[in-house]
Parts: structure tokens; sequence; C-alpha cells
């Protein structure tokens, strides 16, 4: 970094503002990111407990790590709900966002109420959803006082179908923001290409599918980055409304850190946990953010 | 992307937010029932909890405990919301949640001011005077994104207690700054990368340095971009409770520690009304920023934020 | 007005050592909320207002869970609080040995805390090499069952008097459309629920090989398979419980949805806000009527340690008040948990109370699962029994042989 960009006429001197105002970033870069980050893999090779210590176990967190069932299922479920939580965000926003760009009336209501559960934080989410999912209070209740005696729908207490209890508030919280985002990127498109596009005679569906979804890759890009990052995280949303359970059964795995860390008081676990979460996103979103923002653009 | 993107810019970012579908047909199409069936049975899911929510918050217990949570309130009352203000208990100070209201302006405000100014100042840097190693720097703040906080905790308290700012306005801020980077960062950079670069090339002919350039021609026309950035902040820091908690004291906590204390005290009965009035009003901040805001949300996203 | 002039009087009556002419804001955090919790802190903060320093609340909501890591974190991070709570056990040990902890053996010497703390196995996890590092407040006991005695003469039978007679009576309960037993959906308190099944049907030396000794071969021998196998019998019999918090459930046993709660004296405050009287609308049976028992679990207030030493001379006057005989016996009963002498007199508490007294006095009493193992290995029983109290095909001889391999390695 000490060498100017060749591409510009850039002198040494002249970068030198520029240089000074990257200081916070690389400051949290490599201090805060990295570093918590290196600190975080070389204490989980300890022992701590409630306190981080240097006293080195080998790889005995890691060996304990992945034979204890609940981390397992906490893995599995994130792989899950992931998925499904990345298919279904980026479909559902999709369309909404090309429904709402047909020139409709009433798209402001409509998309402030897309967009007003991104407002509220995950605690409320959950606990929202927990009450209308509640088979004696929410929707099953109130199927079964229509008459329909036999209708079950009580997710959050079904460890099979746990996870997608949960799910649908995930959704609901953050599709709205996906949505948004979407259809700024559908208006983004030129209207030139939908003049190409009819003259030639292709289907809507097909101009959408081949012609305007490619064209729309950086906002991909951005949601991706948005609900995976999200995905990762989930924590708030899990505790508020399922607590983890029933039985353990939509325990995620950064809930598993933070109760390994917090109320087992075995730093030396949650960091073994966290590492591997680090890991996998780094064997994941590494290669991908370098080859999507690295060099130059072609401007 | 690259020749995508190319011809994109080339054929002009000033894009509003117009729709650019298709043109509607007529009122009663098959098109047109698709389309707001759609988005009406969609609005139903997104409205339906909020229904609750505001239903919920203008009864009494009483009613509340007869089961139908979706019935309209038979006596509406204000009590709730009263008492989730001004009476609610944290432990022994029961003022409400108007104790932590502006204890939540007051980190929210420079936290937020802050947190944008460094992240459009790295994304108008990546755009326009990339570095060797800037590629690294943003690289890994993109996998910091996916960084669950809690994991950070930890390493968070040493780096703030190292700089001697834990437990002050100043630490949280830098917490705030620090944490909203990656996402704010990209934000820019992606935005700063779609304005036509002869905007730059003129400035730079013209001798306009590193500031210059941004003070005078890059923020002018960047509003929109710093509206989103703004509502994602907002709506963020106001909400964050982790934070808030870990590094504050009970004079200064933030709302969400009492809207934590109202919705999670393990009470004799839960007070279902309270709780919701409670979130209501704590949601209100960042419900009324989308609403002033929600045009220029759009159309910040739209101009440009979204392409790379 | 009143409260002040009650301040006042208090003042008086209380003669300190330490001067009371300088006020000294002490922050004071803990995870007491609830109505009844916040009303017992209310208690402690005027007797400390009272010695003319000034009690800062910090309540955190949510339980120790969401508690203990910003405690941990504040005191770590340079920033600590005058007082905290911890539960009475190994919670804050490694805080002491780091040196975070201010050492009040000066106050417990002067009065005599080694001989007014009834049981002293309390005050154990206290000191440290001859050293006091902190001060139990309450006893609170696990060992309880609550019942509904109106769903019992809805069924025409007598309020049963130990586990036996309930087990006798759970078919004529589920025929009424009632549910046997309420268990909320949390972890702990299907994992508390069972170790209360430990003593009470398998006596106190069968805990104590388990928890104390830590012996595995016995926790995966057949008495401890009876332990699980009852257990398996009271999941079934909790399954329509579903709510989430222990106090919805235990509004579930109030309302007469339910008709039995295992859960610790803490439930007997829920039952009291709703205006219940014990004996009379709701009968406590310590140890499952059992083995009568008393756990001695309970909350624990460490100091910090300050720069400034007024905070520190604050932090000293405060740990002497909240032994005080008259704040344990105000905390205490607005608490609804024991106090930790046993020389204060207790007149005014209940029926279920007063049972607890009395088993306290008779020293029938165990320590605490917190006393005995670590956070760690409460942790992973806690995640064994929380899977197979909810996932049915799980069954008694699986989940005992996870249990027992977690307690062969247990700390």
């Amino acid at each position: 970094m000490e060498r100017a960009a060749p591409r510009r006429r850039n002198s040494l001197f002249k970068n030198i503002s520029a240089k000074i105002a990257a200081i916070p970033m690389a400051f949290t870069a490599l201090v805060v990111f990295l570093g918590g980050t290196i600190w975080t893999v070389v204490y989980s090779f300890t022992n701590s407990k409630l306190l981080p210590r240097l006293n080195f176990v080998g790889f005995d967190q890691y060996t304990r790590l992945w034979s204890t069932p609940r981390w397992l299922v906490s893995v599995e479920n994130l792989a899950i709900y992931g998925v499904l939580s990345l298919i279904f965000s980026l479909v559902i926003g999709f369309i909404l966002a090309v429904a709402m760009d047909q020139k409709i009336r009433f798209e402001n209501t409509f998309r402030t109420i897309f967009l007003y559960p991104f407002a509220l934080s995950f605690i409320v989410t959950g606990l929202v959803w927990q009450w209308l999912l509640n088979p004696d209070l929410g929707v099953q209740h109130i199927v079964r006082s229509l008459g329909y005696t036999s209708f079950t729908f009580d997710p959050l207490y079904n460890a099979d179908i746990v996870i997608y209890g949960v799910l649908i508030a995930g959704l609901w919280q953050g599709t709205g923001l996906i949505m948004v985002l979407m259809l700024a990127g559908l208006r983004g498109i030129d209207e030139e290409i939908w003049r190409a596009a009819r003259v030639d005679g292709i289907p809507t569906w097909k101009t959408y599918v081949f012609i305007i979804i490619p064209m729309m890759r950086p906002v991909f890009v951005t949601t991706l980055v948005l609900i995976g990052s999200g995905i990762i995280k989930v924590y708030d949303l899990i505790v508020a409304q399922t607590g983890g359970g029933p039985g353990g059964a939509s325990e995620v795995p950064a809930k598993y850190v933070y109760d390994l860390m917090f109320y087992s008081q075995n730093l030396g676990q949650g960091f073994a946990a966290s590492t591997m979460m680090l890991v996998s996103v780094i064997v994941i979103v590494v290669p991908w953010a370098y080859f999507e923002f690295s060099g130059r653009k072609a401007r | 992307m690259t020749a995508i993107s190319s011809t994109n810019t080339n054929l002009g970012t000033s894009t509003g937010a117009e729709p650019r579908g298709a043109k509607p047909k007529k009122a009663f199409s098959r098109r047109n029932i698709i389309i707001y069936g759609t988005l009406v049975v969609a609005a139903v899911y997104y409205i339906l909890p909020l229904y609750v929510m505001i239903v919920t918050s203008l009864k009494g217990m009483p009613e509340i405990r007869l089961g139908n949570i979706f019935a309209p309130p038979v006596q509406i009352t204000f009590e709730p919301w009263v008492k989730a203000w001004s009476q609610a208990c944290t432990g022994l100070n029961c003022d409400g949640l108007s104790r932590g209201f502006w204890n939540s302006v007051i980190i929210t405000v420079p936290s937020v001011i802050i947190s944008i100014a460094v992240a459009s100042l790295n994304g108008y840097m990546l755009a326009n005077w990339r570095f060797k190693g800037a590629d690294l720097f943003f690289t890994i703040l993109i996998v910091g994104a996916f960084i669950p906080y809690q994991v950070m905790l930890y390493p968070m308290v040493i780096i703030l207690r190292d700089l001697g700012v834990y437990g002050t306005l100043q630490g949280l801020i830098i917490v705030h700054t620090v944490f909203g980077m990656p996402i704010l960062t990209l934000l820019f950079r992606n935005y700063f990368t779609a304005l036509p670069e002869e905007l730059f090339k003129a400035a730079r002919v013209d001798g306009a340095g590193f500031w210059n350039i941004y003070f005078r021609i890059m923020l002018p026309i960047s509003l929109p971009i710093f509206v989103v950035a703004m509502i994602i902040q907002i709506t963020g820091i106001w909400n964050d409770f982790l934070f808030g908690v870990v590094f504050t004291k009970p004079d200064t906590y933030p709302m969400t520690v009492q809207l934590n204390n109202i919705v999670n005290s393990v009470q004799g009965v839960k007070e279902y009304n309270v709780n919701m009035a409670a979130t209501l009003i704590t949601g209100l901040v960042p419900l009324i920023v989308y609403f002033v805001s929600g045009k220029l949300f759009v159309r910040g996203i739209a101009a440009g934020a979204v392409k790379g | 007005m009143n409260i002040r002039s009650l301040a006042a009087a208090l003042a008086a009556s209380v003669t300190l050592s330490v001067g009371a002419a300088q006020a000294t804001d002490l922050e004071v955090t803990h995870w007491w909320t609830s109505g009844g919790e916040a009303a017992a802190v209310a208690e402690l903060a005027k007797a400390f207002d009272a010695t003319g320093n000034h009690w800062v609340d910090g309540a955190i909501a949510g339980g120790g869970d969401v508690a203990r890591p910003i405690m941990i974190s504040r005191i770590t991070g340079g920033d600590p609080m005058g007082a905290t709570q911890f539960n009475t056990g190994r919670q804050a040990d490694e805080l002491v040995e780091a040196g975070l902890m201010q050492d009040v053996t000066e106050v417990a010497k002067a009065e005599g805390w080694d001989k007014i703390i009834n049981p002293p196995s309390l005050y154990k996890s206290c000191v440290k090499d001859g050293k006091w590092y902190c001060v139990p407040i309450n006893i609170h006991s696990w060992q309880w069952m609550w019942m509904n005695n109106a769903v019992f003469e809805k069924i025409g039978k007598p309020v049963p008097k130990n586990w036996d007679e309930f087990v006798a009576d759970v078919p004529e309960l589920q025929k009424a459309g009632i549910i046997p037993l309420a268990v909320g959906g949390q972890a702990w308190q299907s994992n508390g629920l069972f170790g209360v099944l430990q003593v009470a049907l398998g006596g106190v030396d069968l805990w104590k090989k388990v928890n104390v000794d830590k012996d595995a071969k016995f926790a995966a021998g057949p008495e401890m398979l009876k332990i699980f196998k009852a257990a398996a019998q009271a999941r079934e019999w909790s399954k329509d419980t579903k709510v989430q918090d222990w106090n919805q459930a235990t509004n579930m046993v109030i309302t007469g949805k339910a008709a039995a709660q295992i859960m610790g004296d803490w439930a007997q405050g829920e039952f009291a806000v709703a205006g219940k009287v014990a004996g009379k609308d709701y009968t406590c049976l310590p140890g499952l009527g059992v083995n009568e028992i008393i756990s001695t679990g309970g909350d624990s207030f460490y100091f910090p340690k300050q720069k400034d030493p007024e905070k520190t001379k604050a932090q000293m006057v405060l740990a002497k008040t909240l032994l005080d005989k008259k704040t344990q016996v105000a905390f205490n009963l607005k608490k609804g948990s024991l106090p930790v002498r046993g020389d204060v007199d207790l007149a005014s508490a209940n029926d279920c109370m007063k049972k607890g007294l009395e088993i306290l006095k008779k020293g029938n009493v165990l320590p605490d699962g917190n006393q005995t193992l670590s956070p760690d290995t409460t942790g992973q029983l806690q995640d064994v029994i929380d899977k197979f109290w909810h996932d049915f095909s799980i069954t008694p001889e699986e989940a005992q042989k996870q249990y027992a391999a977690i307690i062969a390695k247990a700390d």
C-alpha cells in the first residue's frame, strides 16, 4: 500500500489524503476484524473458562465440539434455515419487486407495509410471532374456532418443523428490504432494454429471467451480503421466539457460541465454535469477495 | 458483470424512481388481478402482526385473557401506552421508556453521523482513490459483516479498554462505526463507482484534491445514498441492545434496555398489552424515519447504490 | 415524604462503624425485575440509602443468561459496578482469582458472618484462602411441587401428599382434560425438575453420588435408570404445556389448566400475586412429599474492586447492610426466599415458607447444583435432559448413557 495505484496520475503525495482517510477502515479491518479473529482462534486452543487464559490444550475443544449433539443440530439447522432463507428472500423479494414495478396504484402504501417490519428489532419480531404461532392463541386457535377442529399448526412446539416457524418470522422481518433493493435494481434498468425486448417479441417472463436478472447482478451481490450475514448472525430471533427449543431443536451456531461463552462459562469451547463459523465464512466468502470486488472495474 | 454494468452506466444513471415495467392495460385484466392479488396476499402476511400488536396494545388485560388475539378491542384503552411510556418498571426505576428515550437519541445521533461519515469516505476512496491493499481491507470488511457480534464481544471489550474509552459514549460510537462499516462501505462504494467517471476526471483535471472532490462534487450528488445509509444505521443503532447495555451505565441505558426489561421480565402475568405498546413506542422512531424518507429510500438505492 | 422520614428513622437506628457523613453513589447490577423481585430489591436499596449512601439501580431483565455477560464484560473492561449479583456458587470464581473482586474479610470478621450464616455450606463459595469475597443474601430451594387444590376437588380426590399419590391421580386428571404437570419449554426447567426427581425419588445419597462425587458408574446404574423412567412418564404428562416461561406454566396451575408444577420456591410469588393462599388454594410439597429437603441455592453479592477509596468504603457498608437482620427479613419476605441467617424471626411468613424454615432448622439441606457442578457441566447435562424431555423417541436408557458420559468428564 506504499505505492500509489498506477492507473491514475496521482502522485504519492496526493494519495496521502486518501490514505489518511483510510485509517478508520484499516483500523477496523486489521485491528478489530483480523485481530479479533486471530485472538479468537488462538484462544480456541486453550481451556479458558470464564476469563481468557493462555493454557493450551491442543485440539481438545474441537474434538469435543464435533462430538456434541447440540452443535451438530445447530449446524444442520443453520444449513436448512440458511438455504431456505436465501431462496425465499430472493424469490419473494424479486416477485414483490416485479409486482410493484407494474405502475400499480398505492405503491407507497404497499412499500411501507412490506418495509416496516425491518424497523422492528428481532426481539420484538420473535415475540410477536411466538404469539401468532402459539396454538392456543394464534393461527391454529382461530382456524379451529372457524370449525376446522382438526387443523394443526404449531411449528414452535413441534421439533421437526420448528425451524420453519422461525423462518416465517425471519422472512417477515427481512424480505421488505430485499424487495426495496430489487425494486431499485429493476428501476435502474433502462427502458430501452424493455423496448428492444418487446420489439424482438420476447415474452415478459423470458425478458426477466434472461435479460433483466443478469443485468441486476450488483443488486444480487448487495442482497446476498445482507441476507448471508443475517443468516450467520441469527441469534436474537431464536432467543426471543423459541429459546432454542423445543428440546434444542432450533439451536443455531451463534447461540451455541454465546451460551458456551457466557452460560457455561467455557470460553475455549465457545471460541472453538466461533472459529468453525469463521472458517466456513472465510472458505465461502473470501474467494467470492475477492473475485467480486478486487481488480479494476471496467468503467 | 463488467460489460453489462458499463452499458448500464453509459445509458444513464439519472434514473428516477419511475416504474419501468410494461404499461398497464385494463383495470380488471387477468394481469392486474394476478399483480394485485399477489400484493394483497403478501400485504396481509406483513400487516397481520402489526394489526395484532396495535389491537392488543389497546385492550385491557381481562379482554386479552379471553384469547382471541385478532378481535378488535371492545373497549379501547390507552392505559398500556401510558404505562409503557411512563410507568413500567426497570428494577427500581418506574418511569417506563421515557427514561431511555433521550439516552437513545444521544447515542444514536452521533453514532449515525460518524459511522456514515467514515463509511462514505471509505466508499469514495475505494471507488476513486484505490491504492494497493485497499481491496484486501475491503475483503476483510466484507468477511467482517458475517461475524456474529457476540463473538466479537470479548475482543471489543479488550480493544476499548486498551484505548481507554470503555464505558464512554466515544467507545459506543466506535463500536457502532466499526460494526456498521462493512455494509455501509459496500453501499457507498457501489454508489460512487456507478457515478459517471467523467465527473471525477474533470475535477482532477481542474486540480481538485481528495477532500475537495469529496466535499464539492461527491457529497452534493449523494443525498439519496446518505438517506439509505441513515435508515439502515438509525434502525440498527436504535434497536441495538447488546452494545447499548454492555457499554453504558444505568443512567445512560438506551431505550431498548427498558424495552427488554419490560418485555423480558418474568412477571406474574405477562402484560401483553404493555409489551406491545412498548414495542410500538420503541419502534416509532425508525418507523417515522421510514415514512418520511420512504420515497428517498427507494430513489437512493435506485440512483446507483446497487450498481457495482 | 413518608419514605424519607422512614429512611431517616432507619438511618438513626442503624449505627455504623463507618461514618455516614459522606454520601457515595454505588451502582448495583442484578437481574431481579419481576414485580415481587423489584419490591425485594427496593428493601435493599432503602436500607443502603439509610446509611447515607445512594443505591444506583442497574437492573437488567432476561435472567442471568442475559445479565451475566454484561456484568462480566464491564468488570473485565475496567468499568466495574459497585456491587453485583451472582448465583451462589462458582459463577464468579475466576473473577475472584483474577483479583477483580474486593476482599470484604474485614466486615465478615467484624460481623462474625461465619457464625451467623446458616447453613454454613452457603458461604463456602464466598471464601477463598480464608478471605471473603461475597455475601450470600438468600436461599432459594428447587425442591418443591406446587398444586392447585381446586383441581383435585374437581376430580373428587384429596390433594396428594406425595409423589406416588399424585401419580395415582394422573389418569383421572387426564380424563378431566387437565394437564397433570406443567413444565415450561425452556431447558433449565426440565433440567431442574429432573434434579428434584433425583433427590425425591432416589434419595439424597443418590443425588450426592452423581452431583458431588460425580460417580459415572453409578450414574449409569439401575438406581438412576429408575429416575429416568420416572422422568419419561412425567414428560408424557407435561406434553400439552405449550408455554415457554416458568411463570406462564405456574399460571396454568393457578388457573386450573394444569394440576401441578415442580419448580423452585420463587413460584410462590406468582401464587401470592394472584391472591392465592397457601394451604387453602394451593399446596406445596417440599421434596415432593417424599424426602423433605431444602437445596441451598440462592444469590450472593460480589463487590468488584474500585479505584476510588470512597466507593470501597461504601462497598463495605453495603456488605454489612445486606446481612443486617432487618434487611434480611424485609428482603426475603418480599422475595419469597429464605433468609441466610438462622437467628431472624419470620413471623409473617406464609405456610410454605414456614415449612421451608422448619426443614432448614432440622438441617435437611443439600447444596445447590450450582455449587457442586461447574456451569459448563450443568450446561451439558441440561442439553441432554432438555432433548430427552422434548424428543419422545429418546429412551430413558439412551438418555442415561449420555448423561453418565458427561458425569464421567464433569468438573
